[in-house]
């Protein structure tokens, strides 16, 4: 039987989505996204234009909306603090796999047991 | 079909009031949101309780929930014989669920594929997690992916259709990395867009090299003589093994960058390669190496612990 191969796209800067197919494909409603464009938590990639363009990592957070206000019925506002804070938490997230990954092998957490020597009198 | 206890999933009594459930379910949610809690199994139960809560926060879903009559959580069961056509649903086979008959009572799917002219209705998206090995995130891979997905047919019953297929992820990965693979998910419903499947990358665990975005970072062992006098030595990276020189008098914990030895980016271009220096000292000298070692210490003048003794003296 012959396996069908489909390409997947990065979601990243590289791609663009257009309003109708972000509101679209995150299933937010045209109304609610334009809130979240003018709360700053969704920023088109070409400020000033008529039709806005967002870069395909935008799509992620506009998801991450939908799925917030159907689980809390989170009006804008609510939206807009949640996401920032998720936002924070991945860019910490981040940085602490940055600072692991710098740590040598047996100092890392999960590292070798034993890893914690009792000092020595 | 298996039953399935809403009331229990989301910790109510059957009699609970709207508000109650509703209360109920933001605890949980709260508890067990994907986008927050980072528990195993998390974002399973996510779902239970998403699916629990769809049909009883509905009063017409809810008493069509009720007079399904009340079995054991898994045990099968069949729908009373006038169920569907008091609830106006309709379904082909045994290997839909609960939240499958649901959810085509909710949309009005069934009325709308039947009448040839409803609402269009895009079909179900699919979230998956990918675990890639650090070789497969250089070279691009394909993933097997096995979905079942709701479709309806044209007098608008569900059924569950499964799908098999390969996605090609091309080289770029990175932990955390999100793909989109357009138009794989469900069927959409009156010319309603098909849904999509999404792909979250998780990198596996390498023995040798460990990732930060698209940058590597590995353990390099230097024998005290190589970290002081410099040496030229071998490192092993993910397109073959390179001569690194390192520089006299080279520190633990110094970082050596080995440019574009990392992780390919999708746009083009690599991360870096960081190789983390660390003095590793022999567990068992020969006698003629100890005597090195001995008319060394007595030669040398240098004291690592001189600025401790600085600030204490202070």
């Amino acid at each position: 039987m012959r396996i069908e191969i489909t390409e997947a796209m990065w979601l990243d800067e590289r791609e663009t989505f257009s309003f109708d197919e972000l509101a679209e494909l995150s299933g937010l409603a045209p109304a609610e996204l334009r809130q979240l464009m003018e709360l700053d938590v969704l920023a088109p990639a070409d400020l000033g234009s008529a039709q806005p363009a967002f870069t395909a990592d935008c799509l992620a957070a506009a998801r991450a909306a939908c799925r917030l206000r159907e689980a809390f019925d989170l009006d804008a506002a609510g939206l807009a603090v949640a996401l920032a804070l998720l936002e924070r938490i991945a860019a910490l997230d981040a940085e602490l796999r940055s600072i692991e990954a710098q740590l040598p092998g047996r100092r890392r957490r999960g590292g070798t047991p034993g890893q914690h020597q009792p000092p020595m009198v | 079909m298996k039953y399935k206890d809403y009331y229990k999933t989301l910790g109510v009594e059957r009699g609970a009031s709207a508000d109650d459930i509703k209360k109920a379910y933001r605890k949980l949610a709260r508890k067990f949101h994907p986008d927050v809690s980072k528990e195993t199994g998390a974002e399973e139960k996510f779902k239970e309780i998403g699916e629990a809560y769809e049909t009883l926060k509905n009063p017409d879903k809810r008493a069509a929930y009720d007079q399904l009559g009340s079995y054991r959580p898994g045990q099968e069961f069949r729908p009373p014989p006038d169920w569907e056509q008091q609830f106006h649903t309709h379904f082909t086979s045994d290997d839909i669920d609960l939240a499958d008959l649901f959810a085509g009572l909710a949309s009005g799917r069934h009325a709308s594929a039947r009448s040839g002219r409803g609402m269009r209705v895009p079909g179900e998206n699919f979230e998956m997690s990918v675990q890639l090995t650090l070789e497969e995130a250089v070279r691009g891979t394909e993933v097997d992916v096995n979905l079942s997905a709701l479709e309806f047919d044209a007098q608008g019953r569900a059924r569950r259709v499964p799908h098999s297929f390969k996605v090609r992820i091309a080289k770029g990965a990175a932990h955390g990395k999100r793909l989109r693979v357009p138009g794989r998910g469900g069927k959409g419903v009156n010319g309603g867009r098909d849904g999509d499947l999404y792909l979250n990358i998780q990198l596996k665990p390498h023995p040798l090299y460990r990732p930060a975005g698209h940058d590597l970072y590995l353990d390099l062992p230097l024998a005290p003589w190589e970290a002081v006098l410099g040496a030229v030595v071998e490192v092993p990276t993910l397109g073959g093994p390179v001569r690194l020189k390192v520089p006299p008098g080279s520190q633990a914990g110094q970082h050596l960058r080995l440019g574009g030895r990392g992780l390919p980016k999708p746009g083009g271009g690599e991360g870096d390669l960081y190789a983390i220096v660390q003095i590793a000292v022999p567990s068992g000298p020969s006698e003629r190496e100890r005597e090195l070692y001995e008319e060394l210490a007595s030669a040398s003048e240098f004291n690592p612990r001189a600025q401790l003794e600085r600030e204490t003296a202070r």
